[in-house]
């Protein structure tokens, strides 16, 4: 389960691994793990009352557990999500939602039927909590966590956000915007690693607010360049608003050739800014810690394209 | 052996503490057993459901203190609904009907009412500690009893509970004459405290030990506290917000450096992480340090602090250590042998440790033992790593945020990587596994883990092959916890006898069908075989009954219970 998309246990199987519920179905979820596309898909799903890995056979391959994958599902599938409110969430749930939404795929794990909707949990605090946490329903009982401890942990982070709210000033904490629930104990003047793949900030020059992208959704660079054309380019929400400059896709054609009046780089572990594309797509993920939309015209020497293009070798920016 | 007297036999068997060992001094001849459970007085009851009050009070006239555990672990994460039982009542009503000497009462994952603290408090004269771990169901009220009638109370414990707090007055009812009072713990509590009672009440407490605040507590009142009680061992802080130039700060700093004695340190449950270097005095001398509760410490202020933890033996800690951070650890506490670093984000799916953390530690502490971590991803490579730099393991618990994922860098599965774990720690009893896994893990755990006593399964494996090669390999398991794996009636039925072995097996979202348990539970009476039905439409299988969506099974001497709900059916 990963980057905060958790499961959808959609009543009325709004999120399914085929492309037809039957409505009578009970909460299921929904499963494709982005990186386990290499893994052979089962062509065949079995669609009955509540999904079942491969019904009653016993001998299953190791394509059993992902034999509910129908395809990946897009933001498409997810409509009520991305106007979903995240009660009691910091306010920076536009991010966190709007990611979901754009995520090419829907990250969780699937178990056979699971009552992931806390209402088979006859109002225990916690899974209202994990409700709380990210807007949709979860794997009942994962990850292993007493829940007294989850409890304690959103308790202390809305304790403190409110303390932050009164700029208590804790030196440490930057005024991340996208600060997560437990009180941006990530961001931190150290360089704190965060988990360096999930989620990772995107700035765009120009644009004053930040966004978030889910790398694990995505297994190359084209998905993820797609993704963010349509963040910064082509969507309408407030965030991308981009003052005078309207950027249409004559602009923005594609983040990754070089030609566009944008181009895509990233930072990485060391520091230092990188044109995204040149290395392998995992090992990217494993050293990228955020990424930014750079105006090619900032963008020094970043690789040999822009030599052609400017005509003149420069030195990388700092 | 009929020529030594009852006598020198029960001194000697005083000198076998461990409830295992005893329960081996008890198999050895009939009068073993009849001197070892008339003068047992420490009882260890791991499951609630096996025996009844009754008949334990009856096998160990001489009980004293009693350990009981309820629900089922999972129940820990909300797999197990309200009321599913484990209710303490009827054992404090036996004990107090049969005039049980009770001292001392640890539960865990118990319900526990108010009724029965009261009852508690007020049947056993000689009532000393009670300790409850993971228990739910009473309030402050319940407390204030205890505190009340125990007159010679030495250990209150409260640890992870979920307590209704009434607000405050429960401390004040320790009477004046309460001095006795070795271990209080009450970090759990949400609500207010009056602190003129706590500073009181910790003034007349001269053996006082272990005190852990909670939240309610600031810093003034631990400043006061600490200075009336520099023979401290065991410290929790509660809130520890001040400002560092402030008075009471500097106060606190001399509070805390005549703090010699203190071992272990836990707390911070609000902190001003500047105010830290106040502790950096006792951080020398610490085994254990828990900041598990502290997401407010971070960055190079937890460094600063745990440079300074060069005997640290348990270290509890969040992952916005980090991995950098775990290289300060690996650097620093060579004597580490448990570690647990959870997830301070745990539903967003961002552990900011990988295996590199992992690999660090076990490179730079080869005495550890227990691992509990919660990471965002890992490799085969760095499990071998583990492995061969750790041999020790007696716990392994590995839980990978997304379940399923594979080997980061090779993109196979991890069962390589815990084979390795298995087969170079021999020691290992307990291993929870996670990440992309298939029947192949559940091989080598099967030949290597020959130790192994508790075994955590969650979306793992292929076939019920993975099951059968962990029931027919582990001679020694206990307990087997299984979810979301695709294991059915295969592996259910393969090997019944062996259940009577264990403690318990819990198996849910699984493969395993009515029919299969109804066949289960009608050959092995001695089991009670819980079903949990929940409202859902049910899957039909290949035996034409449905799928069963939660089992717990175990071994009992007194059949099915009678406080099950609605929801449970025992076939």
């Amino acid at each position: 389960m990963e980057g905060g998309l958790g499961l959808l246990g959609v009543s009325g199987g709004g999120c399914s691994g085929a492309s037809t519920n039957e409505s009578t179905v009970s909460k299921v979820e929904v499963v494709v793990d982005a990186e386990a596309s290499s893994y052979p898909i089962e062509a065949e799903l079995e669609l009955g009352l509540g999904l079942s890995i491969g019904g009653g056979s016993v001998g299953k391959g190791k394509s059993s557990v992902w034999g509910e994958c129908g395809r990946i599902l897009t933001a498409k599938d997810f409509p009520s999500l991305v106007s979903q409110p995240h009660r009691g969430h910091n306010n920076n749930n536009n991010n966190n939602n709007n990611s979901n939404a754009t995520a090419s795929a829907c990250v969780a794990v699937s178990g056979t039927k699971r009552a992931a909707e806390p209402v088979s949990h006859e109002g225990e605090s916690p899974t209202s909590i994990s409700k709380l946490l990210c807007g949709s329903s979860q794997v009942v009982g994962w990850p292993p966590i007493r829940a007294y401890r989850i409890n304690s942990l959103v308790n202390q982070a809305k304790a403190s956000r409110s303390e932050e709210d009164k700029s208590f000033g804790e030196k440490d904490k930057s005024n991340d915007a996208s600060k997560k629930i437990c009180n941006g104990n990530k961001t931190n003047a150290t360089g704190n690693e965060k988990g360096h793949l999930g989620f990772v900030k995107v700035n765009m020059d120009g644009v004053p607010i930040g966004r978030k992208v889910d790398l694990n959704a995505h297994t190359s660079y084209e998905t993820l360049a797609q993704t963010l054309e349509e963040m910064f380019f082509r969507s309408t929400p407030p965030v991308s608003s981009m003052g005078g400059e309207k950027q249409q896709s004559a602009n923005l054609s594609n983040l990754l050739d070089g030609l566009s009046e944008f181009v895509l780089t990233y930072e990485d572990k060391e520091g230092d800014w990188m044109l995204v594309g040149d290395v392998p797509w995992g090992m990217f993920l494993s050293s990228v810690k955020r990424l930014r939309i750079m105006r090619t015209s900032e963008a020094n020497g970043l690789g040999p394209r822009f030599q052609d293009r400017n005509g003149i070798q420069i030195s990388k920016p700092v | 052996m009929n020529y030594f007297p009852d006598e020198v036999l029960e001194h000697v068997f005083d000198f076998v503490t461990s409830h295992r060992d005893r329960n081996s001094l008890s198999q050895v001849c009939k009068s073993w057993y009849r001197i070892e459970s008339s003068s047992r007085q420490k009882v260890f009851i791991g499951n609630c459901y096996a025996i009844s009050p009754e008949r334990v009070i009856e096998r160990f006239p001489g009980l004293k203190s009693i350990t009981l555990k309820g629900k089922p672990h999972f129940a820990d994460f909300n797999l197990v609904p309200n009321d599913w039982g484990g209710f303490v009542y009827p054992w404090i009503e036996a004990f107090a009907r049969n005039r049980v000497g009770l001292e001392e009462l640890q539960l865990k994952r118990m319900v526990v009412s108010d009724e029965s603290l009261e009852l508690l408090s007020r049947c056993f004269p000689n009532f000393k500690s009670l300790v409850l771990v993971s228990c739910e169901g009473f309030t402050t009220d319940g407390l204030a009893a205890i505190a009340a009638n125990c007159r010679f109370l030495r250990e209150l414990d409260l640890q992870e509970n979920e307590v209704e707090d009434h607000r405050g007055h429960w401390l004040g009812c320790f009477p004046d004459s309460c001095t006795s009072l070795t271990s209080l713990n009450f970090a759990c509590l949400k609500g207010d405290i009056n602190l003129g009672v706590l500073e009181r009440l910790v003034a007349r407490s001269p053996n006082l030990r272990s005190l852990r605040l909670n939240r309610a507590v600031p810093l003034d009142t631990l400043q006061k506290i600490l200075m009336q009680s520099p023979q401290l061992l065991d410290l929790g802080v509660g809130s520890y917000v001040n400002d560092p130039d402030s008075e009471i700060y500097s106060k606190l700093v001399t509070a805390i450096q005549k703090c010699e004695s203190v071992r272990s340190l836990s707390g911070f449950l609000d902190v001003a992480p500047h105010c830290l270097p106040a502790f950096h005095s006792i951080c020398p001398n610490l085994t254990s340090l828990n900041l598990s509760y502290a997401p407010g410490i971070h960055g190079s202020e937890l460094t600063k602090l745990i440079h300074h933890c060069r005997k640290l033996q348990r270290l509890w800690i969040l992952d916005c250590i980090g991995d950098k951070g775990l290289e300060v650890v690996a650097s620093t506490c060579k004597d580490l042998q448990e570690l647990r670093v959870f997830p301070s984000d745990p539903y967003v799916g961002n552990a900011a440790v990988t295996e590199e953390g992992l690999v660090a530690i076990s490179s730079g502490c080869p005495k550890l033992n227990s691992i509990l971590y919660f990471c965002q991803q890992m490799t085969n490579a760095a499990l071998i790593t583990v492995a061969k730099n750790c041999p020790n393991f007696t716990r392994f618990r590995l839980c990978i945020l997304d379940p399923t994922k594979p080997d980061a860098v090779t993109m196979q599965p991890l069962d390589e990587g815990f084979g390795a774990i298995v087969h170079s720690c021999r020691g290992l009893r307990r291993l929870s596994l996670s990440g992309l896994l298939t029947d192949q893990v559940f091989l080598y755990i099967g030949m290597y883990a020959e130790q192994l006593e508790m075994l955590s399964i969650a979306f793992a494996g292929d076939s019920d092959k993975g099951m059968q090669y962990v029931l027919n390999g582990c001679k020694k398991l206990r307990k087997l916890e299984i979810m979301d794996c695709p294991f059915g009636n295969g592996a259910l039925l393969m090997d019944v006898g062996k259940y009577e072995t264990m403690r318990s097996l819990w198996m849910s979202s699984c493969e395993v069908t009515l029919g299969g348990c109804k066949t289960l539970a009608k050959l092995m009476p001695r089991l009670n075989v819980e079903i949990m039905n929940e409202n859902e439409l049910a899957d039909f299988s290949a035996d034409h009954t449905p799928k069963v969506n939660k089992m717990y099974l175990y071994r009992t001497l007194v059949g099915r219970r009678k406080d099950a709900p609605e929801y449970v059916c025992t076939l």
